[in-house]
């Protein structure tokens, strides 16, 4: 593996664990805020089900997507057929696998911030004149902004390292779908030593840098002036 | 001002808050013990809170109808242009006192209600730049005031302001309020269970009880 490899593997691990973070905001956070807020019949099976992935044997839920996004599948070949995609051994796959296995770690994180924030305050926004988009935004989101942050790195990290989910659904097709964790595995199988140390060194870093990112923005005072 | 509050029922417990009655002043008292459901009446005034039934009406203007068969009218708490100060007071404490202030204040061309006007009444000009935890009581207090007031409310809601104030920020402070309803003219709801403050400041007050009110009339009169 030359350094052009190396270094392909390591942005597109980095584009995989942004997007798929990006990807799954919106519905992990409005999910979070529903389960904090709301109470319905059926609440815990949907509070079992978002678990799922944590609980699971990774490549186990790697099978189930595969078997829902693989051609023969029923969204996979609902995709191949309406828009000839494959999703299945693309990096489509590999995107799906890291937002479905780091989906449960920013919803665990995000719902009690919002379970933290006195539902009165958003009340009193709302007499100011606040919908309840300014409400949520301007209110809940920042008062629960330490969660959501702790969450958010947390399935960022987690998109960066995941390999057991990822290798059934889009294997490991280098230049293609290969990510961080992949290549140190198949560098390990093959003897490739001193690739192993350096892709290891990196994911190192990646992972000391998330941390230190959201311990520093958490230190970080929460009333403003 | 006119608030009409007919067929109110809404479960509390261990009572149920029950109403029907129509009172006309600018500044009326609700007055009763803790726990007799003067904060849900003030609640579901604001519509924060959902009644099995009720009708609320503000000089005419309708904006709670439920329990009717024909129609439902639940204007959202946005669309009411209250003031509301809880007795908790909910200052925002992620927001510096002027974004506080800013958070639902209307800028109306040739008004009285000014943030310059309303802080220099209210004497936190000099709080603006603050934190809401550097802030006192008594700070807290009037700031919560002034950020209901810019808000340019047809009506005023105000739970108990003064509860948690020490005897003598007491005294200021509803000579405050009396400056504020004198500067301003705004219609007051002004939630209480000291009769001292309601003969000062109220012209009309109803008595609660477990969840009724029980009297109603002028404070000299009703609450001998």
């Amino acid at each position: 593996m030359n350094f052009g490899d190396e270094m392909q593997i390591i942005g597109f691990t980095l584009w995989v664990a942004v997007l798929s973070t990006l990807l799954i905001l919106p519905p992990g956070l409005a999910l979070a805020w529903i389960l904090a807020r709301k109470n319905w019949r059926g609440k815990s099976l949907v509070e079992t089900f978002i678990t799922l992935p944590l609980v699971l044997p990774p490549v186990a839920t790697g099978l189930i997507l595969l078997k829902l996004f693989g051609r023969k599948g029923p969204i996979g070949s609902m995709v191949h057929d309406g828009w000839g995609m494959d999703i299945a051994f693309t990096w489509r796959a590999v995107v799906i696998a890291a937002s479905v296995m780091s989906f449960p770690l920013l919803v665990r994180s995000a719902r009690p911030a919002f379970e933290e924030v006195n539902p009165r305050l958003e009340q009193i926004a709302s007499t100011l004149g606040a919908g309840r988009i300014r409400v949520f935004f301007t209110i809940t989101v920042l008062l629960a902004k330490r969660g959501i942050l702790a969450g958010t790195l947390l399935a960022f990290a987690r998109a960066v390292g995941e390999f057991g989910a990822t290798i059934l659904v889009a294997g490991n097709i280098p230049r293609k779908t290969s990510t961080l964790s992949l290549a140190i595995y198949q560098c390990f199988q093959l003897g490739h030593d001193s690739t192993v140390w350096r892709l290891l060194l990196i994911s190192l870093l990646i992972a000391l840098g998330a941390v230190w990112c959201s311990e520093w923005l958490l230190s970080k005072p929460l009333s403003s002036r | 001002m006119i608030l009409e509050l007919q067929n109110i029922r809404l479960s509390l417990e261990p009572f149920d808050l029950l109403l029907n009655t129509s009172v006309e002043g600018d500044v009326i008292a609700i007055y009763g013990p803790s726990g007799s459901g003067k904060t849900s009446l003030l609640d579901l005034i604001a519509g924060l809170r959902r009644p099995a039934s009720a009708t609320i009406r503000m000089n005419g203007m309708l904006w709670t109808d439920v329990g009717n068969a024909k129609q439902r009218v639940e204007m959202p708490p946005s669309r009411r242009c209250l003031g509301y100060v809880p007795q908790d007071l909910c200052l925002f404490p992620h927001l510096s006192v002027f974004k506080n202030l800013s958070y639902g204040y209307k800028r109306h061309g040739d008004d009285l209600i000014t943030l310059e006007h309303v802080t220099e009444t209210l004497e936190i000009s000099t709080l603006l730049g603050r934190g809401i935890s550097d802030l006192s009581g008594g700070e807290k207090q009037r700031v919560a005031l002034a950020r209901a007031l810019l808000t340019h409310p047809r009506l005023l809601l105000l739970d108990e302001p003064l509860a948690s104030l020490d005897p003598s920020l007491k005294s200021k402070s509803l000579e405050l309020l009396k400056r504020v309803q004198t500067e301003f003219q705004l219609p007051m709801l002004y939630v209480t269970h000291e009769a001292g403050e309601i003969l000062d400041l109220c012209d009309q007050v109803l008595i609660f009880e477990r969840g009724q009110c029980v009297r109603q009339g002028t404070p000299a009169l009703t609450l001998s």
